[in-house]
C-alpha cells in the first residue's frame, strides 16, 4: 500500500491519508477484504502521528471502505466494488470541476469544452490500439506547437 | 483496532504538563512573559519558533532546571523544582547538544545511565543501538554528530519514560538521523500511550508528528490549539478585485497578505463564506481557495506584526 505524504500543499494530513486509501480501492490496487495495516505500523511507516492514523481510519469506517473486526484488524469493506465506482465518479467530477472552472476563467463556454474533450478523445485513440508511436508524435508535436 | 483515541482507554486524563503564567527574566531581558501551556498525556505536542524565541527556557524550566519566578509549572502534577526525583526519572530528554560523557565507550555510558533509572530496559536499549547501527565499543566522543543523536536517543529512550522531551532534537542532523528521531517520537507515543513534547524550527516536521502545537514569539504563545483544529480553522484566499492595487487589502479573518496589482493571497482564519462576503464589499471576488500549510500559518501568526514585547 503506497501513501505519499506532503506537508507543502496544506491539506490536512488525515485527508491525504483518508483520499489515498479511496483512490488504491477505487483503482483496485486494494481490493475488497484485503486487511489494513494497524495503526502503529502505518504511523511509523508514513511518520505521522497515530492519532492522524486512527482518525483517517474512523472516517474511512464511517464512508463505508474499510471495517473493523472484531480483534483481527481492519479490512477493505465488502460494499467495496459499489463504493470504488462510487469513487471513480468523483474523481472524474473532480476532473471535470477543475477543468470546467478554469475555462470559465478564460472565458470559454461548456459546449467548447465538450466539443474539445470529443477531439482530444479522437487524437488519442490510437493509442488505445496499444500503439505506441503516435503517443510519441503527440508528444512532439505538442511540444511543437508551444 | 479503532479507537477514539490511540490511548483512549488512558483511565487517568490529568495533564502530563501544566503551566501557568510562567514569566522569567534574564537580567532585564524578558524570555518568557506569561506563559501558560498544558499538554495532556498520550500526545505529541510541538513547541515552534525561531532560535531565541524562549522554547528552551520554556523546557528548562518542564525539567526543574530554572525556577518559576512568576507562576507555577506542574509535571505529572508535582513542582520540577522541589521534586525532582520524582519528575526526571519519569522524563527523557535530548537536546540538540546532548552533553554526554564523550570519554566512555557506548557501552559504559549505557551502563552508567542505566544506574540511574530503575525502569531501565536492557533489551530494548540493546534493541535500538542494533537498529541504529551504533557500535558498544565505539567511544562516544569519536562518534560523527548522527551517531551521538542516535546513543542520547537510546539513553533517553530505554527507560520508557512517562514523557519524552526533546529540544530542537534534529537540528543540524542529515535527514536519515531526522528519521531515526520521527520514527522514535511516534513509537514512544504509539506505545502504551506516552506523552512527547518537542521543540523544533521544522515546520514540515512539527506538520506531521504533532498532535497539538504551539507558536513561540519573544517569550509568549501567540497561538496554541490540536493541529487539526489549527487546520480547520484556517486557510488561503486568492481574491481579485476589479482594478490594480498598490497595498495589501484589509479584511476581517485575513492575516496576513501577499500579491501584486489585482490579485491578493491571504492566509484567512474563519470561514470561507465570511472572506467571501468580505471581498463582496470591496467590489473584489474570490477566485481560489485552497488549505494552508503549518508554514503558511506559522508566517502568518508569527511573522506577521503582532504587538509583542522585546524582539530576540
Amino acid at each position: 500500500m503506497q501513501i505519499h505524504i506532503s506537508t507543502e500543499d496544506g491539506t490536512p494530513i488525515y485527508l491525504q491519508i483518508v483520499n489515498q486509501i479511496k483512490y488504491l480501492v477505487a483503482s483496485g490496487r486494494l481490493e475488497t477484504g484485503e486487511e489494513m495495516p494497524p495503526i502503529r505500523v502505518l504511523a511509523e511507516r508514513l511518520l505521522v502521528t497515530p492519532n492522524t492514523v486512527a482518525r483517517a481510519y474512523r472516517e474511512l469506517e464511517m464512508a463505508g471502505v474499510v471495517e473493523k473486526r472484531r480483534t483481527a484488524g481492519t479490512y477493505v469493506s465488502d460494499k467495496g466494488s459499489r463504493l470504488a465506482q462510487h469513487e471513480q465518479w468523483k474523481i472524474l467530477t473532480q476532473r471535470v470541476d477543475a477543468l470546467l472552472a478554469e475555462a470559465t476563467q478564460m472565458n470559454f463556454g461548456v459546449d467548447q469544452v465538450v466539443d474539445l474533450v470529443r477531439e482530444r478523445s479522437a487524437a488519442m485513440r490510437p493509442i488505445d490500439d496499444g500503439l505506441m508511436r503516435p503517443m510519441a508524435d503527440l508528444t512532439e508535436s505538442i511540444s511543437k506547437e508551444k | 483496532m479503532i479507537s477514539e483515541n490511540v490511548n483512549a482507554e488512558r483511565e487517568n486524563n490529568a495533564p502530563v504538563v501544566e503551566i501557568h503564567d510562567l514569566t522569567r527574566r534574564f537580567g532585564p531581558k524578558t524570555a518568557l512573559d506569561g506563559v501558560s501551556l498544558t499538554v495532556p498525556p498520550g500526545v505529541v505536542y510541538g513547541l515552534v519558533g525561531e532560535n531565541g524565541a524562549g522554547k528552551t527556557t520554556l523546557i528548562k524550566h518542564i525539567l526543574g532546571l530554572l525556577k518559576a519566578q512568576q507562576g507555577t509549572v506542574r509535571v505529572f502534577g508535582r513542582d520540577p523544582v522541589e521534586d525532582p526525583v520524582g519528575v526526571l526519572s519519569r522524563i527523557g530528554y535530548l537536546a540538540e547538544e546532548t552533553s554526554l560523557p564523550g570519554w566512555m565507550t557506548v557501552h559504559e555510558l549505557m551502563r552508567y545511565t542505566q544506574a540511574f533509572y530503575p525502569t531501565w530496559d536492557e533489551a530494548f536499549a540493546e534493541q535500538l543501538r542494533s537498529e541504529f547501527s551504533v557500535d558498544a565499543r565505539a567511544i562516544v566522543k569519536n562518534l560523527s554528530k548522527g551517531q551521538r543523536a542516535r546513543v542520547g536517543l537510546i539513553a533517553a529512550l530505554s527507560y520508557r519514560p512517562d514523557l519524552l522531551l526533546l529540544d530542537e532534537p534534529s537540528s543540524g542532523l542529515d535527514p536519515i538521523v531526522r528519521r531515526d528521531i520521527l520514527g522514535a517520537i511516534i513509537r514512544t507515543i504509539a506505545d502504551e500511550g506516552r506523552t512527547v513534547l518537542f521543540s523544533s524550527h521544522l515546520l514540515s516536521e512539527v506538520e506531521r508528528v504533532s498532535d497539538y502545537v504551539a507558536m513561540v514569539r519573544g517569550g509568549k504563545i501567540v497561538f496554541a490549539d490540536a493541529l487539526d483544529t489549527i487546520k480547520e480553522t484556517h486557510f488561503k484566499a486568492s481574491v481579485q478585485f476589479g482594478s490594480a492595487r498598490k497595498t495589501a487589502p484589509e479584511m476581517p479573518g485575513a492575516l496576513h497578505w501577499e500579491g501584486f496589482g489585482r490579485e491578493w493571497t491571504a492566509v484567512c482564519h474563519g470561514r470561507p463564506a465570511d472572506i467571501e462576503a468580505a471581498a463582496a464589499l470591496q467590489d473584489a471576488r474570490v477566485v481560489a481557495h485552497t488549505p494552508a500549510s503549518l508554514d503558511d500559518i506559522f508566517v502568518a501568526r508569527v511573522g506577521a506584526k503582532i504587538a509583542v514585547g522585546p524582539e530576540d
